[in-house]
């Protein structure tokens, strides 16, 4: 089988990610979408290591990462929504307080 | 005995300075003359011994400066040189202290002025007492520091400050060339007392000195090194602009620094070095020009100015040049001939001129004189002595001191001799000149004055006709007294004081030289005065129309502007020199240069690099999430090229330079 499409779509999938994160400048909610295309690119590139190696661990480690991503998705939806509730929006290009 | 000569007139000082305001005036007064008289008493008896009983005296008090092979001590050495200036020195000084009780006895600081005049005597018989160079520069600092003190007496006059503070930094011209000389003495002979110097001075005519890269014979280097500082201190042409400025002192002070005591500091030490100066034929040429061209200068300078106390300044400066001339021929023991005479007519001069400014109100401008002969008839008498001996007429004075010098230089054989020679016969034409309108300005020409002060001028108080009948004594015969005794042929009162080589000796030739060579310069002098008397009494409109037509105004302008030195120096030398201190020293070098390279450059650049850095912290998040990025990108590049230090290095030089632009 020939792992290296595989590893290309996970690649690929992976700088989609973080390009989302990235090149986004409004919707936070996009940016959360985005990591968690990121979190699944790496999933993804753990599973196929398993089967490439033929080792469990990856798949284990997969399994982690879901539940990692499930948690980090939820606290992160939780902490917009408490910053929509005090600010009234949740475009990123308006949350600079924190300037220099 | 010896040492209460130099430490009588400290004493007087000190009391003077530190209780005159218990003592009052006249109390101070009388402290310090008493002092000094007491000083000159000791001097009189010190030239008995010593001068006459040809018995040399050295006083050792105490090691000064002691490191490795330099040594100086405080010690004393009375010559017959030395004596000579103590008598010159304490005599004036004391007529000068009586003086001032009643010319200054209205000062409601007199004690303070007693005090500085004592000073300065103080230090100058340190300086011409001293045994080596080293203590000889203390009283050369210390008469430069005094004269600041009392030309700067009415401290309140912005002209009085000025005249000291040029005073002083003229003569630190001097002083400089002066230190510079003992340096070298010191570098070839190891010794800065006068004994090993100038026992060694013949053993060192072939050294050679490097000075300024450029190799000269160490002592003709010495000897005018040595001459730069008698320049400045004796008022030579080019640093002589002090002098006439020095006027803005009292009348007393003017007495005191330009008669007998500072000026004379210099020729003192070209006498006093004759015995190194012997093996610097180079120097000794200098010497000689600069003297005759000095004499030339002020006196023609003399011929209009119209400040009493400048003509007598002027005067001054022009016989220190015959002087200076003289000891440039070698014939040191004439010059110091001339000095002591000098000191005596000058000082008569001075103190006369002192009662003529007192009688008519404080007025100096010999314009507003005039019709004085028969108000102060007395000053008149003692001022018509002074100025004949100041011409050299025949039996006075000055006669037997500037005569020979003139003699002298025509007799030597060389070039600057007569040089110096032609310039001061036209210059004892000029001082015959200036000293008989001087004369014809203030007593013999219509009054001019207001009649106010006319009405009220009167001969001054008793101290002040007394000094100056004392004064007019030796005008008239110390010269003829002292003639056979100081310069007679074959005297043998100089002893080791002074020395002349024998190839350098010429007072014989000139002994017996054609009589009309020798009665050339007496001419010269009689014709000056003669046509001066003529001009200001009958032709005085004459004199006006010349003054007026345009060559005689642009002549006039020339010398009434002293040569247009001032003007020059200060428009080239000292505005350039400032304009150069605040222009490039200060604003480009210490606020330019050192500050940019120095605090502000760095803690400029940091607050640049501080806010570009700032500018990182924009708040946005996509602006970290690159910087993120960036640097993952950076470290992945790193991990795949490997850890190689000169790679990282370029990398964080890369960076740097990055995150500057």
């Amino acid at each position: 089988m020939d792992f290296i499409h595989f590893f290309f779509i996970a690649a690929l999938l992976f700088i989609i990610g973080v390009g989302g994160v990235i090149l986004n400048r409004t919707n936070i909610v996009v940016v959360l979408m985005s990591l968690e295309l990121a979190l699944l690119s790496v999933s993804l590139n753990f599973i196929v290591f398993s089967v490439c190696l033929g080792d469990l661990m990856g798949q284990i480690f997969a399994i982690f990462i879901l539940i990692i991503a499930a948690c980090e998705s939820s606290i992160g939806l939780a902490i917009i929504l408490v910053y929509f509730r005090v600010r009234g929006s949740i475009r990123i290009d308006q949350a600079s307080l924190l300037k220099s | 005995m010896y040492l209460n000569i130099v430490f009588l007139p400290l004493l007087g000082s000190l009391v003077a300075g530190f209780f005159g305001r218990f003592l009052g005036g006249r109390g101070a007064g009388l402290v310090t003359i008493s002092c000094i008289s007491l000083s000159f008493f000791l001097s009189g008896l010190a030239f008995y011994e010593v001068g006459l009983g040809g018995s040399s005296t050295y006083l050792y008090l105490m090691p000064w400066l002691e490191s490795d092979s330099f040594h100086v001590d405080w010690a004393f050495c009375f010559d017959s040189l030395t004596v000579v200036m103590l008598i010159v020195v304490t005599f004036i000084s004391t007529l000068v202290h009586l003086y001032s009780i009643e010319y200054m006895g209205g000062d409601p600081h007199l004690p303070r002025f007693m005090s500085y005049l004592s000073l300065f005597t103080f230090f100058m018989l340190i300086l011409v007492t001293a045994d080596n160079f080293v203590q000889m520069f203390v009283g050369w600092e210390g008469v430069g520091l005094c004269s600041y003190l009392l030309i700067n007496f009415w401290f309140t006059r912005i002209q009085a400050n000025k005249a000291a503070i040029k005073a002083m930094l003229v003569n630190r011209v001097g002083d400089f060339g002066l230190a510079l000389g003992i340096f070298g003495i010191f570098i070839c002979f190891g010794a800065v007392d006068y004994a090993t110097v100038f026992a060694l001075a013949p053993q060192l005519s072939s050294f050679s000195l490097t000075f300024f890269n450029i190799e000269f014979g160490a002592l003709n280097l010495i000897g005018i090194l040595l001459f730069v500082g008698a320049v400045g201190k004796s008022a030579q042409l080019g640093l002589h602009t002090w002098l006439p400025d020095a006027m803005e002192g009292p009348t007393p002070v003017s007495a005191l620094i330009h008669a007998a005591t500072m000026v004379t500091a210099g020729v003192f030490l070209l006498a006093r070095c004759s015995p190194l100066l012997e093996y610097c034929p180079k120097a000794l040429i200098v010497i000689s020009i600069v003297g005759g061209m000095t004499a030339f200068f002020a006196a023609t300078t003399a011929l209009v100015q119209n400040d009493l106390k400048r003509v007598i300044a002027y005067s001054t400066c022009s016989q220190l040049g015959y002087m200076v001339f003289a000891c440039g021929l070698s014939n040191y023991s004439v010059a110091v001939f001339h000095l002591g005479n000098h000191a005596f007519f000058k000082a008569l001069l001075f103190l006369g001129a002192g009662s003529v400014i007192h009688a008519v109100g404080d007025e100096q401008d010999m314009r507003k004189m005039g019709g004085l002969r028969r108000l102060l008839p007395f000053t008149y008498a003692m001022m018509v002595i002074g100025s004949l001996a100041l011409m050299g007429m025949p039996f006075l004075t000055g006669f037997y001191s500037k005569d020979v010098i003139l003699e002298i230089g025509y007799a030597t054989y060389s070039n600057a001799s007569h040089f110096a020679y032609w310039l001061g016969s036209f210059a004892a034409f000029c001082t015959a000149f200036y000293s008989i309108r001087l004369l014809a300005l203030c007593f013999l020409a219509e009054p001019n004055g207001s009649r106010a002060l006319l009405l009220s001028a009167s001969e001054g108080g008793w101290p002040m006709g007394l000094v100056l009948g004392i004064l007019a004594i030796p005008s008239m015969f110390i010269g003829y007294l002292g003639r056979d005794l100081f310069i007679g042929l074959g005297t043998d009162f100089w002893g080791n004081a002074l020395f002349c080589m024998p190839s350098n000796l010429s007072l014989v030739d000139a002994e017996f030289m054609s009589t009309d060579i020798k009665i050339f310069p007496l001419l010269c002098s009689i014709i000056g005065g003669g046509a001066s008397f003529i001009l200001y009494k009958r032709y005085n409109y004459n004199l006006f129309l010349m003054k007026t037509s345009f060559l005689g105004r642009r002549f006039y302008t020339f010398l009434n502007r002293k040569w247009f030195f001032d003007k020059i120096y200060n428009e080239v030398v000292t505005q350039k020199l400032l304009d150069f201190g605040y222009h490039f020293t200060y604003k480009s070098i210490d606020r330019g240069l050192i500050e940019s390279l120095g605090p502000f450059g760095i803690s400029n650049v940091l607050m640049d690099q501080v806010n570009k850095s700032r500018a990182w912290h924009s708040g946005y998040l996509y602006h970290y999430l690159v910087i993120l990025g960036w640097s993952n990108f950076l470290f992945g590049i790193c991990f795949v090229f490997g850890f190689k230090f000169s790679r990282i290095l370029a990398l964080l030089a890369f960076i740097v330079l990055w995150s500057i632009l």
